[in-house]
């Protein structure tokens, strides 16, 4: 994903002399061609991200597009309160890039972890929270974010992620993707769990027929209610999907969502990390695993999740 | 640039409304706003190229208070230069106002940048002068700190940060007036030696006295002062400037003019209540 990114970035400044990229000393074999070509378009900010976010903001303030750029928790935790008070509240260019969303720098351990990202900038006022789902979603919400739609917040895998998408996607801001076609649940994926999503729905389809619909949720804010409360309604069954704590992410702001629209009968299941810190030790795969966001996982706890439906229990009989 | 007769008024001006607000809004932060009068009489009065029928004009010199508690000030000099009615200021802190307790540039013209939390004015004026210089803009980039605010790393990031992209557009004006929330600056935390702190950051450092307005004027009309490196003013001031029994007291970063008080303030300040 992170290489989809540049690369996207890269026709962008082309084409745009406002596309600044921002680096806080890290990307290393990623950033140094864009640093060549636009010199003009380039910061290296230094292992200082309160600086870096503060600066991005007064660039954008002075007419700049500006993506910040660095891994996990460094660009986003770290200089929270620079994303807040100063790129989100002055409504700012600012794009907020964290490579390495989840798990992705596995055996680096917790410090490199970014698994409450998305509930603690979901909750900013004028963010945009983006999870993109594969490197075709990544190149999309990326240009979308170029053309300067104010604060945003970028989450990224971290290298080799899979492509789901094969085809020409239908990618706008806030409208989730239908990834897979199905009546009998729905799996409702964010960021880069969309290939285990698909996977497992799969998985169910040819162990149990079971046809699940599955949405990348690349836009986590603003949310697509009307595909949550579509699925909910149409297949009875909604199953979150994330690389990310079940507290406040794309679980709870699905759950927000359902319950305020009222669709009756509807079962429902958050599937991501529970809140502590993790401390076991593994690749990105290995920590998927250990904590049930792998492909069967994901197909256990669906199906579990299935048998509460009458939907289920018809489709048994 | 005005006369200085002129920007002496400015400043005492600044004070009489920095001290009416406070007063009518129950506020506090008035020592940190007289503090810096001059500086802001100075900047306003003819340094800074700016429009008040042109607020956002593309060349105009940005300001930036990084010490957004004292924007009592601010909104005074803002107002007596037409950027916004002087009446706006009868708003400040009140209920359905428009002038908040921290400096907003929501629908205020004249204010670049809202400000409050400590530590985040200099990081936004070192991007603005970036830009500028990598957009070959000629305007330059005012950041008034507080001492205390000092105490803030993000602030030493930037510092690091501004001489080594050779930001000679970029002016960090220390408002020094000695007093932080808790006591003074060299009880809680000291600063000195502060010169050398800033040039050993790669600044170029001029230590002037904040209150006088020759001294702020020949100062600050030339920057860039050196070609290159980013100038950091250290201007030693007087918390509460202005009204005797305010100066150097840490209880004015507190304490809301009121009664006799009140009265005996806008009279020092050659004002009648």
């Amino acid at each position: 994903m992170r290489t989809t990114f540049i690369d996207t970035l890269t026709d962008l400044a082309y084409a745009d002399p406002r596309i600044t990229l921002v680096t806080g000393d890290l990307g290393f074999g990623v950033v140094q061609k864009f640093a060549e070509r636009f010199p003009d378009q380039f910061v290296n900010a230094g292992v200082a991200e309160q600086n870096m976010t503060g600066l991005a903001t007064g660039m954008a303030l002075a007419g700049r597009i500006v993506f910040t750029y660095s891994i996990a928790n460094f660009p986003t935790l770290r200089p929270l309160e620079q994303i807040r008070n100063d790129a989100a509240y002055h409504n700012a260019n600012v794009i907020v890039v964290a490579v390495g969303g989840g798990m992705s720098y596995g055996a680096f351990g917790m410090t490199h972890h970014a698994t409450e990202d998305i509930a603690i900038l979901r909750s900013l006022p004028q963010m945009t929270v983006l999870a993109p789902g594969d490197p075709a979603e990544t190149t999309a919400a990326t240009r979308k974010v170029g053309e300067g739609i104010g604060p945003v917040y970028l989450r990224l895998g971290r290298a080799g992620e899979p492509t789901v998408h094969t085809g020409p996607i239908d990618w706008h801001l806030g409208k989730a993707l239908v990834t897979r076609e199905g009546t009998d649940g729905t799996i409702i994926s964010t960021g880069a769990m969309l290939h285990t999503a698909v996977a497992a729905a799969n998985q169910l389809a040819e162990t149990a027929g079971i046809e699940l619909r599955v949405l990348s949720m690349h836009t986590i804010k603003p949310l697509d209610s009307d595909a949550i409360v579509a699925a909910a309604e149409e297949t009875g069954a909604v199953i979150t999907l994330e690389e990310h704590s079940i507290l406040g992410g794309l679980g709870g702001a699905v759950a927000e969502v359902l319950l305020e629209a009222g669709v009756p009968g509807v079962a429902f299941k958050r599937i991501g990390l529970p809140s502590q810190y993790i401390t076991e030790v593994g690749n990105q795969d290995y920590l998927r695993k250990v904590h049930g966001l792998d492909v069967d996982s994901v197909a256990r706890t669906t199906l579990q999740t299935l048998e509460k439906t009458n939907r289920a229990a018809r489709h048994a009989a | 640039m005005k006369p200085k007769e002129e920007l002496a008024e400015l400043a005492r001006r600044i004070r009489v409304h920095a001290v009416k607000m406070a007063n009518r809004a129950g506020s506090c932060h008035v020592g940190s706003s007289l503090s810096m009068a001059e500086i802001l009489s100075v900047l306003y009065g003819g340094v800074m190229n700016v429009d008040p029928t042109h607020p956002e004009a593309p060349n105009r010199d940005r300001f930036v208070l990084s010490k957004g508690h004292a924007c009592g000030a601010l909104y005074s000099v803002l107002a007596e230069s037409g950027f916004f009615p002087l009446e706006w200021l009868e708003s400040f802190f009140q209920n359905g106002g428009r002038l908040p307790g921290h400096a907003t540039a929501k629908g205020i013209p004249g204010i670049e940048v809202s400000t409050g939390s400590l530590g985040h004015g200099l990081p936004i004026a070192v991007g603005m002068a970036l830009t500028a210089k990598r957009d070959q803009q000629p305007y330059r980039v005012f950041c008034v700190l507080s001492d205390g605010e000092c105490d803030e790393g993000s602030n030493w990031e930037a510092a690091m940060f501004a001489p080594h992209h050779q930001l000679d557009n970029l002016v960090a004006i220390i408002d020094y007036n000695k007093i932080q929330s808790l006591g003074h600056v060299d009880e809680v935390l000291p600063l000195e030696p502060f010169t050398d702190k800033w040039q050993a950051f790669g600044w170029q450092v001029v230590e002037v006295d904040g209150h006088s307005i020759d001294q702020l004027t020949t100062t600050l009309q030339a920057v860039p002062t050196t070609q290159g490196k980013p100038t950091c003013v250290i201007a030693h001031t007087v918390k509460g400037k202005g009204v005797d029994f305010m100066e150097d007291q840490l209880l004015w970063h507190y304490r809301t003019p009121r009664g006799e008080e009140y009265t005996a303030a806008l009279e020092q300040l050659g004002e009648v209540a």
